[in-house]
């Protein structure tokens, strides 16, 4: 799974880096840039378009139909005990398919921390396909904007502190890497300024993967809802609250679910910033005791 | 004689209830209306939307041919229409009006980006114009033909 999932990893970056050399070639549409301010959504913490915690059916960047677009963007997590980086690439395609590719750190801060200075690495794999309505035009049906996605996690060791070379398995997790699987259904509802998701995951991730898949508690795929409501006080700007479930396959793991409070900027269609507070509950209690909150920060550029 | 009693009593007691059931609602259906500012304001925002379209270089060029106080007048009606103003929007039909411009999505979006760049101008609150825009969204089907 691993060398699948660096070797898709690969193909996908160089996919991205044509689909950006594209927009400057002669011999390939501009990309558009036509859709509405924010309908391409931010880059939640696995790189997939969404909110912050959670895939949308929102497909990313801002071409439609008719386009593409693509985008990079870099996320901190700082809670009491762990730092979260993530960065990553995706592309947008026809307002239908999105592919990501994004590279987390998890490690572990403080002098008082038996985890100081752990570092966790996964590369994750992103794939949606938009399957059903549309978010923004149909405004007259019920029906949400439906997409699949497949979230392809490749492990990448640990290293660093008193986990140095180990790998989850060493942990108690059954896989070392994995994939998760989601259906998303987005609606924005103008009437009332309001976007409201819905996800469903099923999976077998520890903390995101971050410390495998599948463990002593049980290994098998278990159906994670995850929430995302969100104001939009104007076109550039949107402030809401997310909720994810986690499966809870490890013991190890307390794997608690996640909540945030988030306000996104778009001052142009080429950037936007993210300032969240989350709190990922407690993440390895029987070594930090403490529920881990903190500032959430994350910056996308793009088109 | 007695059925025309009857008869009365009955047009009155549905005449006095749909006179109960329109007259809140009214006041409620207008409110987005007001938010523009009632016909003048409604006027001023479409005058102002129309300058934004005819120097957007992504769709100027669909506004060249056509009569822009004419337009100015339907789009005021309609836009009226829509927010529950005592207007009734006599222009003829989406599909038919932009049937031959080939327009798409981007095309359809700038346009909702330049109302949307009017409507902030003339201090529409956001709510009041995404109320709006909840009316303008579903005509893509009829308007977007590419």
């Amino acid at each position: 799974m691993q060398t699948i999932g660096t070797w898709l990893g690969r193909g996908l970056a160089a996919a991205g880096l044509m689909a950006l050399g594209a927009a400057s070639a002669q011999s390939v549409p501009k990309p558009d840039m036509g859709k509405l301010l924010a309908t391409g959504g931010v880059s939640q913490v696995e790189g997939a378009g969404g909110g912050g915690l959670t895939p949308w059916a929102l497909i990313t960047g801002y071409g439609t139909r008719d386009s593409y677009g693509a985008n990079a963007h870099y996320t901190v997590v700082r809670t009491g005990e762990y730092a979260l980086d993530t960065y990553g690439v995706a592309v947008g395609l026809m307002d239908r398919v999105e592919l990501s590719y994004a590279r987390q750190a998890f490690r572990g801060t403080g002098r008082n921390n038996p985890l100081d200075d752990v570092t966790v690495r996964q590369d994750i794999m992103g794939l949606k396909v938009k399957v059903a309505g549309d978010a923004v035009y149909d405004q007259d049906r019920w029906l949400p904007q439906i997409a699949v996605g497949a979230q392809i996690k490749s492990h990448q060791g640990i290293s660093g502190g008193i986990l140095n070379g180990l790998k989850p398995r060493d942990l108690g997790a059954r896989d070392n890497s994995g994939v998760d699987y989601y259906v998303s259904a987005t609606k924005i509802l103008l009437d009332q300024s309001l976007l409201i998701n819905g996800t469903l995951r099923a999976t077998r991730a520890n903390q995101f993967g971050l410390l495998g898949f599948g463990g002593d508690v049980h290994n098998h795929y278990r159906l994670a809802p995850e929430l995302s409501v969100a104001y939009l006080f104007s076109r550039h700007v949107a402030a809401g609250l997310e909720y994810r479930a986690k499966p809870r396959s490890l013991r190890l793991a307390s794997d608690e679910d996640a909540y945030d409070a988030f306000v996104a900027y778009f001052p142009t269609k080429n950037v936007s910033m993210t300032l969240a507070y989350v709190n990922l509950g407690r993440i390895v209690e029987a070594l930090n005791p403490q529920t881990q909150k903190g500032p959430y920060l994350s910056v996308q550029v793009g088109f | 004689m007695r059925t025309q009693l009857i008869k009365r009593v009955l047009l009155g007691t549905v005449m006095a209830g749909a006179l109960l059931a329109t007259q809140p609602a009214r006041a409620a259906d207008d409110a987005v209306f007001q938010a523009f500012g009632g016909k003048e304001g409604m006027a001023r925002v479409v005058d102002d939307f129309l300058v934004e379209v005819q120097k957007d270089p992504r769709i100027a060029m669909f506004f060249a041919p056509t009569s822009i106080p004419r337009l100015k007048v339907q789009l005021t009606e309609q836009f009226c229409q829509l927010t529950g103003g005592p207007c009734v929007y006599q222009g003829a039909d989406m599909k038919s009006s932009h049937a031959n411009m080939g327009l798409t999505h981007a095309h359809f979006n700038a346009l909702a980006e330049d109302l949307q760049i009017a409507m902030t101008r003339a201090g529409v609150p956001n709510a009041a114009q995404n109320k709006l825009l909840a009316k303008l969204a579903p005509m893509q089907r009829d308007i977007v033909t590419r």
